[in-house]
């Protein structure tokens, strides 16, 4: 525990008695301090490597997404040499510099994704546990009917019935997941609306804007925000599966689910699985890191998030 | 009891009932009627609007959707739009068989051996085996189905040397050994999908029954940890294991459209995957709707599971 490292200001601060520090209380607010285990560490340092190839990616790539490294020497799933270090795929493009192309838009579509089903879902799902009765019910009612569909599924339909675009896909992916977010901000607004607090806030004769922003909002930031981190995976999951299976974003442009949909014939022609393996590791390469950081957010946030999912 | 069992049930049906209006409502948006597809360029208003009549698609919204599912509770589920006159039944008997049987065997092996495992953990927690059955879990939990099973194809085929990467042919005219290299890469990389979130959630829910005050009493008694594990803690884990096993098969419902993509084998899940290629609407319709009620029905006993092992639940104030 943090404990040890802050029990020196604890006793300038707060000298509730010399055996019991605040923070060995049974309902005590999470410590001030954060921090993260190892795994958490190593977990920051590989999303924020992503998250530096996502921004920066196109500009340091080798070659262009769709460019072929030996234009004289053409011949499928060319194993690693100098110049296409992680060899080249079905098409004799470069993988690395697919890789680094893809990284913008796998990571950019599932935030932008995840970010809109952040809003929908809790503006929703704090709004109807403020206004309570009638709209609460129908808004329940229609997301858990949302909930029983498979997110696959879901995806699937909406891209028969319009078709798939960047921006379709983003979309998809915030209306496909906001039913989980207004679920979770729901039950998070109606567990503090009855809380003492939000009552004396109430009797005081503050309006829903205060309470909204005062009272609600700092108690559920901290399960939003390690939800938050769960959720991105499972777009960053979707969106790639939905292009692994051919529906997501379209050929040419690179993407990391796209990318082993197109390599898949290396299992049985290729000399190396590198084109089917590189972009899997790096999708799950994010996904675990963002695991690891969300596991030790939660741990510091208190309970079990995935209890309450 | 049974009006909790009877209200939950009741529930799930207009679950699954207000699902299949979203399926239909989804898939009618689709551009163009069923009359404009299968008549294509040859299409007069004449034919357009016979047509139209003989399919019902003239008639309001709602009655078309009570045709619909009049009709689909009937297993007549209509003709393909996009392979001619085949009917969906056909195709889908064709092919049900193929998903069936990787689902159900990987049930069958994966939900013993991950509750094992699970059980394992939780029986000694803290050691250097739960640790690593924790950190894998943690990892597989997150990877993406097809990295998965680009690693079993990995060791499978080009490590063990057995199997093909790419499973073809049909099932009949097989001897065992044969099957067994077959059927080996999908339901290996299954059971190790669902293998990381069981292992997590059994292990949670039997250290969960763990830190309750009768559990401690018998451990200070001096009962050996093993006999406490299973005489004491397992029994009334039961509920929430079950739950747990339900949630992973329904996840195999949609875990296993990935994996038929990957291995190229010829199940339900590749065929709604061509029907969205190929706009085939009502191929779409039926098979959603399939693995819906299937997953709903699934998700229906993982609660009844919870609600019956518990008598909290089961008698409510």
């Amino acid at each position: 525990m943090s404990n040890n490292e802050n029990n020196e200001d604890k006793h300038y601060v707060a000298p509730f008695s010399k055996e019991v520090s605040f923070d060995e209380l049974q309902d005590a607010p999470p410590s001030g301090k954060f921090r993260l285990s190892i795994t958490g560490k190593l977990g920051v340092v590989v999303v924020a490597f992503w998250l530096f190839i996502a921004i920066f990616g196109q500009f340091l790539a080798p070659y262009e997404e769709n460019d072929l490294p030996f234009p004289d020497d053409y011949s499928e799933f060319q194993k690693p040499r100098p110049g296409a270090w992680l060899g080249t795929d079905v098409d004799d493009r470069d993988i690395l510099s697919r890789i680094m192309y893809g990284a913008g838009r796998t990571i950019g579509i599932s935030l932008a994704g995840v970010l809109i089903a952040y809003v929908i879902g809790v503006t929703l799902g704090i709004g109807s546990s403020i206004a309570g009765s009638r709209i609460d019910q129908v808004l329940t009612q229609f997301f858990n009917i949302l909930l029983a569909i498979p997110t696959i599924m879901f995806g699937l339909v909406v891209v028969a019935a319009v078709g798939s675009s960047i921006p379709i896909l983003i979309i998809t992916a915030g209306a496909i997941f906001s039913p989980v977010v207004f679920r979770l901000s729901r039950a998070l607004g109606m567990e503090i609306m009855v809380m003492d607090f939000v009552e004396a806030a109430k009797v005081r004769g503050e309006g829903y804007r205060w309470i909204i922003f005062k009272e609600i909002w700092p108690n559920a930031a901290m399960p939003l925000i390690s939800d938050f981190g769960l959720r991105f995976i499972y777009v960053i999951l979707f969106v790639s599966s939905l292009s692994f299976l051919g529906l997501g974003v379209q050929p040419p442009l690179a993407d990391w689910g796209s990318m082993v949909r197109e390599n898949l014939g290396a299992l049985q022609y290729g000399e190396s699985v590198i084109p089917i393996l590189a972009p899997a590791i790096a999708i799950a390469s994010l996904t675990v890191a963002i695991n690891l950081i969300v596991d030790d957010v939660s741990a510091h946030a208190g309970g079990k998030l995935s209890g309450r999912l | 009891m049974f009006r909790i069992i009877l209200t939950k049930i009741a529930a799930g049906l207009l679950t699954t009932l207000g699902v299949s209006i979203v399926i239909f409502l989804g898939t009618n948006a689709l551009p163009g009627d069923a009359a404009q597809i299968r008549l294509g360029q040859a299409a007069t208003e004449d034919s357009l609007r016979a047509l139209r009549e003989e399919l019902g698609l003239n008639l309001p919204l709602y009655q078309q959707y009570f045709r619909w599912l009049f009709n689909f509770l009937q297993g007549e589920f209509g003709t393909s739009l996009a392979s001619g006159n085949v009917t969906i039944a056909q195709l889908i008997s064709d092919r049900y068989e193929n998903t069936l049987i990787v689902s159900t065997l990987t049930a069958m092996i994966g939900v013993p051996i991950s509750v094992g495992l699970g059980i394992m953990a939780a029986m000694f927690p803290g050691t250097i085996y739960d640790r690593f059955l924790t950190l894998g879990s943690v990892t597989l939990v997150a990877a993406p189905e097809f990295f998965t099973a680009t690693l079993m194809v990995l060791f499978v085929v080009f490590f063990l040397g057995i199997g093909n990467a790419v499973v073809v042919g049909s099932i009949e005219d097989k001897n065992l050994a044969e099957l067994i290299t077959h059927f080996i890469l999908p339901i290996a990389t299954l059971c190790l999908v669902i293998a990381a979130q069981l292992i997590r959630m059994t292990r949670a829910a039997v250290l969960n029954v763990m830190n309750s005050p009768y559990i401690e009493m018998a451990i200070l008694k001096g009962i050996p940890r093993r006999r406490v594990v299973m005489r004491h803690a397992l029994l009334n884990a039961i509920g929430p294991i079950v739950n747990v096993i339900a949630i992973n098969l329904a996840y195999v419902v949609t875990g296993v459209i990935v994996i038929e993509v990957y291995f190229g084998y010829a199940g339900l899940a590749t065929l709604i995957v061509q029907g969205v290629q190929t706009r085939d609407y009502i191929l779409i319709q039926t098979l959603g709707m399939i693995f819906c009620a299937t997953y709903v029905i699934l998700m229906m006993i993982a609660d009844l599971a919870s609600i019956l092992s518990n008598p909290r639940l089961r008698h409510p104030k």
